[in-house]
């Protein structure tokens, strides 16, 4: 109980300083806006264009409002010379890792959802019959996503470069998780039923349990330098 | 007080690259003890407290907590230390009581009821306990520190300039909870680069020059003249 009250209370101060700060927050939604107007004005009204771009342009949208915001995972800990606290916290340190982790899903899986319903404003798009399987097709790429994101922003926080450093890591990382994710969404978006991508799906659960297990086993390592 | 000492350290070296910080480096502090530790800039001892906090390794000899070896069992170590260094470990936009509720849970520890309110009247911040740490003094947010630390129930307490930056009525009061600390059979290390309030504490005085203890002597005796002396002979710096 003690580790799991350890990693809630990680994710609960996370979230609570973002509630009140909107640092984060207020930075991704008018960066997902901007991106959504550069959007349409490069693809204009062609709606068949469209339809072969769209899954690939949303994922897009994710991850770059994801590296945005995962990068920023550990810069609290640094403004507020907590690092080492966190590091002189008794216990397993993977505790930590799954608070992080826990807060930084709410922050994307919220940013998520605003992006996905400005898409169908944007683009006028009629997602509802495949709301249900995108939602989980964006669930297990989020969750791909912030598994890597955070354990490489650990990783990064520290070096002067972080900036540069950090998607130079976690994107090729990510590949495995954007194929499964774009081409799984491309599929719901043109109709085909949750079966039909179940592969994509195996692929994704397979590497978020992957990502999930290599970060807790090496947050330690990480945190301690 | 003629029991082992809780902090132990025995032969410590340790370099950056060629450059040598510590070069056999041996003190120890008892329980109930404070021993101030003096020194230029650069002369180590900011290096000497994280090698006891378990944040650096010494390159070479050995540092003990409780009996607990810094390297091999820094969680132990851990569990045993509390440490107040240049940063308050605060976040800005939690409340007082929010910021020990968070350190004291990621501690592994549950609050007791109205355990967080005590230790926040300790020190004196039991009128602010909801008000965000952003709003807070300089020394408020070291009195917070000391709050954070005074929770985890620490035996050895390891405090890098302890009294900068706070006013005099702040440092008198800081000076009475270390007195507290001691009594109840805590071991202080104080860093320090003054020869104001900390010396006040101190049961003896140790002097970092040149990567040794060139000097570690009781305090009772010694004047703050005599330190002040003392420390230019060792450092050839002027206090």
């Amino acid at each position: 109980m003690s580790y799991a009250r350890r990693a809630l209370v990680v994710a609960w101060k996370d979230l609570l300083v973002e509630r009140r700060s909107k640092e984060t927050l207020n930075a991704l939604l008018f960066f997902s806006l901007l991106l959504l107007f550069v959007f349409q004005l490069a693809l204009g009204p062609d709606r068949e264009r469209l339809a072969s771009v769209l899954p690939g342009l949303l994922w897009i949208g994710f991850i770059l409002s994801g590296l945005l915001a995962l990068g920023r995972t550990f810069l609290l800990e640094r403004e507020h010379d907590c690092w080492e606290g966190l590091l002189l916290a008794p216990g397993d340190k993977s505790a930590i890792y799954l608070g992080k982790l826990a807060g930084n899903l709410v922050v994307m899986v919220a940013v998520e959802a605003l992006v996905l319903a400005l898409f169908v404003l944007f683009f006028n798009i009629d997602i509802t019959g495949a709301l249900p399987g995108l939602a989980l097709v964006i669930g297990l790429g989020t969750i791909g996503l912030a598994a890597v994101g955070t354990l490489f922003a650990a990783m990064t926080a520290h070096l002067r470069a972080r900036e540069l450093l950090f998607p130079v890591l976690f994107l090729p990382m990510e590949v495995p998780v954007l194929l499964g994710t774009v081409q799984a969404t491309e599929a719901l978006f043109l109709g085909e039923p949750l079966s039909a991508v179940s592969h994509w799906l195996q692929l994704l659960l397979a590497a978020d349990v992957i990502y999930l297990t290599a970060g807790i086993l090496t947050f330690d390592f990480i945190l301690e330098g | 007080m003629a029991a082992d000492p809780l902090i132990r350290v025995t032969d410590l070296s340790r370099s950056f690259g060629a450059h040598r910080v510590l070069d056999g480096v041996s003190l120890d502090v008892r329980r109930g003890e404070a021993v101030a530790l003096l020194g230029a800039n650069g002369a180590g001892k900011t290096t000497l407290l994280k090698i006891l906090a378990t944040l650096t390794r010494p390159t070479r000899g050995r540092a003990e907590i409780d009996g607990h070896d810094c390297v091999r069992q820094a969680e132990q170590v851990r569990e045993r230390i509390g440490v107040v260094g240049h940063g308050a470990w605060v976040y800005d936009d939690l409340t007082a009581l929010e910021n020990l509720t968070f350190w004291l849970t990621l501690g592994g520890r549950r609050p007791e009821p109205g355990e967080l309110q005590a230790a926040l009247a300790e020190v004196d911040l039991e009128r602010v306990a909801g008000d965000r740490v952003r709003t807070f003094s300089a020394g408020m947010k070291r009195r917070l520190a000391l709050a954070r630390c005074a929770l985890a129930r620490p035996r050895v307490l390891l405090l890098d300039e302890p009294f900068g930056g706070l006013d005099p009525r702040a440092r008198k009061w800081l000076e009475g909870r270390l007195e507290a600390f001691k009594r109840d059979g805590a071991a202080l290390l104080l860093v320090t680069h003054s020869f104001g309030r900390e010396l006040g504490i101190a049961d003896r005085v140790a002097i970092l020059a040149g990567g040794r203890i060139a000097l570690d002597s009781p305090r009772a005796g010694l004047a703050p003249d005599d330190v002040q002396r003392l420390y230019a002979a060792h450092t050839e710096e002027a206090p």
